[in-house]
């Protein structure tokens, strides 16, 4: 992957196995953010990006000519670092990907409303004022909202973008628990910052070092005894 | 300027420290209950008996310092292995500390009895036991996989001598049936020889995890309870 003439990831190979959390950890800078913005073709957007390789959904290139972005990114979606509600109503921004595909029947997109919310751990919080404007909600909240949205268009895999760096410590246990539990249904590519994060949620960890894949393993292994010093450094906190 | 993290590897130092001074302490409580043993000397015995509070003042110590470590640092990979292996130590040292008072409890009971033969073979076996385990906590804090290895092969040696004693003893009672009464204490304190032997074992085999990060017995047949 690369930004005009730098390189920003080299070589990356990784399976990432169905309904388990992976996490990618690495100093800022690594390309770890970069590198989960190819997995629904973010990167398009970003002017002098560009793509190298293939990155496979169901054994399909999603680089391929054929793709439709639009499709990909309802099968892949996105959770961000901070939380951007649309400053509509609650219920508007989740149906708000259902209505964009398609969808205009109400009793329909209330079932879907609230079974989106449900999963997202917000609709006890929300259900009795679902037409009161998304921003009003706390941080927290708003980021469960944000998972809902993403969770309303039917995903197979949510990418997470360091989706608790906003938020405090409670709000954060709670994402962690909800993303345990969305486990069962999806797969969730996690960026993180906060190691200790990656070893809480995931089951595979991936350490990325000035945009290499230095490893990639069960994540008991990558914290408790991992096979490169630059992990170990690394989890460890010595490095640099 | 500092290192990143340097008051936290400093803490890990003093661990290091502290569980060699606590090695020290009960290497030190057995060479008097030993003497103790060889020379009727109650109050060495006595000496060595009210020592265990401290021993065991050091133990909760250290584990309470880990304890300190893992909630406070969030310890990962090699930091994690350490803390985890210093929490297991303590523990078999400590219980060489119990075996060095069972060994003063003895001699207190055989004071007065002059033994049917000279204490040869027992010292020995002690001396050989504090050996290891001086190179047994000198292979943690070195992270030496070599002295790991010779402390194992030392264990064999150990466990002969113990068969050999056990023998030994046991003809003597059915031949002397007089000398039972200090015969079975004294066969009992090679048994305690023996099983320290095994706690450094496993003292060696955690030094062992904490390099290579792989769990294994290194002396299947000589592990401790």
């Amino acid at each position: 992957m690369f930004y005009g003439d730098f390189q920003a990831i080299k070589e990356v190979t990784i399976a990432v196995p169905a309904r388990r959390i992976t996490a990618l950890i690495g100093p800022s800078g690594c390309g770890k953010s970069s590198f989960l913005r190819c997995l629904n073709r973010m990167n398009d957007v970003i002017e002098g990006a560009r793509v190298e390789g293939d990155v496979l959904l169901d054994g399909r290139n999603i680089y391929d000519s054929r793709t439709d972005v639009v499709e990909l990114r309802k099968r892949v979606g996105m959770v961000f670092q901070r939380p951007n509600p649309f400053p509509v109503s609650i219920y508007a921004n989740v149906a708000y990907g259902p209505r964009l595909h398609g969808i205009p029947d109400r009793s329909r997109l209330d079932a879907i409303v609230e079974k989106s919310l449900r999963a997202a751990a917000l609709w006890d919080e929300v259900k009795d004022k679902l037409r009161q404007t998304a921003t009003e909600l706390s941080g927290g909240q708003q980021q469960r909202l944000c998972i809902a949205r993403v969770l309303a268009v039917e995903p197979e895999v949510v990418l997470m973008d360091e989706p608790c760096s906003a938020l405090d410590p409670t709000a954060t246990f709670r994402i962690e628990e909800l993303m345990t539990e969305l486990m069962a249904d999806y797969t969730i590519i996690i960026v993180t910052h906060n190691m200790y994060q990656a070893s809480r949620v995931s089951q595979f960890t991936g350490f990325f070092l000035l945009g290499e894949l230095i490893e990639y393993d069960h994540t008991p292994k990558i914290f408790e005894n991992p096979q490169d010093q630059r992990t170990d450094d690394y989890v460890r906190g010595r490095f640099g | 300027m500092r290192r990143i993290r340097q008051s936290f590897d400093e803490q890990l130092a003093q661990l290091d420290q502290d569980l060699l001074k606590m090695g020290a302490f009960v290497a030190e409580m057995l060479a008097n209950a030993m003497q103790a043993l060889v020379e009727h000397d109650v109050s060495l015995a006595r000496e060595v008996i009210a020592a265990d509070d401290v021993a065991d003042e050091m133990d909760l110590g250290i584990e309470q310092q880990c304890m300190r470590l893992l909630a406070l640092q969030q310890p990962m990979a090699q930091d994690l292995r350490t803390i985890g292996t210093v929490m297991k130590v303590i523990a078999d040292v400590e219980r060489i500390g119990d075996y060095s008072v069972d060994i003063a409890r003895t001699a207190i009971t055989l004071a007065e009895t002059e033994y049917f033969k000279p204490l040869v073979d027992i010292p020995k076996m002690a001396d050989m036991v504090r050996e290891m385990l001086s190179e047994a906590l000198q292979a943690l804090v070195n992270r030496d996989l070599d002295l790991v290895s010779q402390v194992v092969a030392e264990d064999d040696a150990i466990d002969k001598m113990w068969y050999g004693l056990l023998d030994e003893i046991q003809e003597i009672m059915q031949q002397r049936p007089e000398v039972i009464t200090q015969a079975v204490p004294l066969l009992l304190v090679a048994r305690y020889l023996e099983r320290i032997a095994d706690h450094i074992v496993n003292v060696a085999e955690r030094v062992s995890y904490m390099e290579t990060g792989r769990l294994e017995t290194l002396a299947p047949s000589h592990r401790a309870d």
